[in-house]
């Protein structure tokens, strides 16, 4: 993996990436069927809005198909990271790059994921998943299909003609995370995406998102406050406080329920809060 | 209140309205307002009749309708056009933001000597006028829906990989409607007012000219058969407009009557062995409109 050497700036975090490689093989190995992951780096990057640097000297390589989760205290920069990997935001010192490639503004191969109330209100469910399909110039009949198909993925195959007021907020997100697959990205970018759901439907949500997940190859990063969510989904998960990238580790037996008293992830999740509370 | 109920209530309204009209100029009462040189309501819906099968009454409600929807569809389409060029565009905004807000508060009809000078004939310039006349309340409310609207659907569509247009046309025109058909409601109520008044002033034919020509041969139930004319079909086109809005807008959560609606307190069903059963009815009836008017009248 690349990833340790180009993390250079924690020191203390080096031993740890190095160990989770076993790990981290693994997943390429997942992801390398179907290959569609995208590479995203950022290089001594500072982030935020022009008048505002929300974190800076940030070095993070997430590899293809990797599931890279984001931890930190509220406006600790999180949302800025992610939308400076959409391209939404450009860095205002640094780079960030896509395979190599600068990203110099949003594209339909990196999708992002909101926290809530991202759905147009006043497309049904099944026309807001078909909108990233419409965007891309898919037929209106095979637009339909596959809308339908991914509805049915996320089990909301009933609710494919309710507009998003009329479903939970379970069901929005269900439908949020359609979309955002429906258009086939190579990198998922998610916001918080399950935080403002009770804990039964998060747990079940997180499920669901591994198992849709599974042969898409997409990379993912995932920004989340709850580190329990962060230390399951992720492959590694980076930690985000006081104004920089305090570190990334790898995580134990990722995606694992079981692991949940697994003593490498108990010790892990120990420093994270550690770190977190400092 | 069920619904048979309140159409009695306003047809009682309207009934009591013109039988105290009635009342008061038959009887010729003159306590300080003078009602003895009032036509009586029968006087009026005579002459109404006589006009009806007359030549002249149909050619002026066409020539008015005609000219009220050219100058308001102009408005609608140049006020939405400019409203979302200015909300989302700052060089816009820098370039037409102090004309149009020094023009803004001129009165639209005070521009009938402008209209003369610019326009070769009379029928451009009542239209010009109309159209002056709704434009600006288009364009502001359009301006502020489009300022309102959520910045995460934009980033989303932007996600997707939409560029300016697709934006424009998933996000920022239906998301922008509601406030949109605030300004349309009030912009059909002031092209009225416009209209008629320009075609009192240089009009050939239209309710307001025949108006104001009834006026100056003493005609006074002529003038009161215009009068309501204006009235009805002020009231028909607004109606239009609404109905047309809350038609496109059945997204709003606020409209359908689901789960999501605020349940009330029961104010008169409390004795209901299922008080929410008996409310929630009187919602469906009523919601919808106090939520819609709200709306609808936001400048």
């Amino acid at each position: 993996m690349s990833t340790s050497s180009e993390t250079e700036t924690e020191t203390e975090n080096e031993a740890e990436t190095e160990a989770g490689n076993g790990n981290e093989a693994d997943t390429e190995a997942g992801a390398g069927t179907s290959g569609r992951g995208s590479r995203l780096t950022l290089r001594d990057a500072a982030l935020g809005r022009p008048d505002a640097a929300a974190v800076s000297g940030v070095d993070v390589d997430v590899s293809p198909g990797e599931i890279l989760t984001v931890v930190g205290p509220s406006g600790c920069g999180k949302s800025t990271l992610l939308r400076t990997l959409a391209g939404l935001l450009p860095p205002l010192a640094g780079t960030a790059e896509q395979d190599g490639r600068p990203i110099d503004g949003p594209g339909a191969d990196r999708a992002l994921v909101f926290q809530e109330d991202a759905l147009l209100p006043w497309r049904s469910l099944r026309a807001n998943v078909e909108l990233p399909l419409a965007v891309q110039g898919v037929p209106r009949a095979e637009r339909r299909n596959q809308a339908t198909a991914w509805l049915e993925r996320v089990g909301l195959a009933a609710q494919a003609g309710q507009l998003p007021h009329r479903v939970s907020g379970g069901q929005r997100q269900r439908a949020q995370l359609a979309r955002a697959l429906a258009g086939r990205p190579r990198a998922v970018l998610m916001d918080e995406p399950f935080g403002a759901l009770d804990a039964q439907t998060r747990a079940g949500m997180q499920d669901l998102l591994v198992e849709v997940l599974h042969g898409t190859g997409a990379t993912v990063v995932f920004v989340t406050h709850d580190v329990d969510e962060a230390l399951f989904l992720g492959d590694r998960v980076a930690l985000l406080g006081a104004g920089r990238l305090a570190a990334v580790r790898a995580v134990p037996r990722p995606r694992d329920r079981t692991a949940h008293d697994d003593p490498a992830r108990t010790a892990l999740r120990r420093d994270v809060l550690t770190s977190l509370g400092t | 209140m069920n619904r048979p109920v309140r159409y009695a209530l306003r047809v009682a309204s309207l009934t009591v309205a013109l039988g105290l009209w009635q009342l008061l100029t038959s009887q010729d009462i003159d306590l300080w307002l003078r009602f003895s040189q009032f036509p009586t309501v029968t006087d009026v819906a005579h002459t109404f009749t006589d006009r009806l099968t007359g030549p002249d009454y149909w050619t002026d409600l066409t020539d008015s309708l005609t000219r009220i929807l050219a100058g308001f569809l102009l408005a609608a389409v140049l006020g939405v056009a400019t409203g979302v060029l200015v909300a989302r565009s700052r060089l816009a905004e820098d370039l037409l933001g102090p004309v149009l807000e020094v023009v803004r508060p001129i009165p639209a009809i005070a521009l009938v000597p402008v209209a003369i000078l610019l326009f070769p004939s009379n029928e451009q310039g009542i239209v010009f006028i109309t159209c002056t006349a709704a434009f600006f309340p288009v364009l502001v409310s359009t301006r502020h829906a489009v300022r309102a609207l959520s910045p995460v659907w934009e980033e989303a569509v932007r996600t997707m990989g939409g560029g300016r247009w697709r934006v424009l046309g998933s996000v920022v025109l239906p998301g922008a409607l509601p406030g949109v058909f605030g300004g349309l409601s009030v912009g059909i109520g002031v092209s009225w007012i416009c209209v008629i008044s320009a075609e009192m002033i240089s009009g050939q034919y239209g309710v307001g000219y025949r108006t104001w020509q009834d006026y100056t041969v003493v005609d006074y139930p002529g003038v009161f058969v215009g009068m309501v004319t204006i009235g009805v079909l002020g009231w028909l086109t607004s109606t239009a407009v609404e109905l047309l809005g809350r038609r496109l807008t059945r997204w709003l959560p606020r409209t359908a009557q689901g789960p999501t609606a605020r349940p009330k307190p029961a104010r008169s069903g409390a004795a209901h062995p299922h008080p929410a059963a008996a409310v929630r009815k009187d919602i469906i009836r009523t919601r919808p409109e106090e939520a819609r008017d709200e709306h609808l009248v936001r400048d």
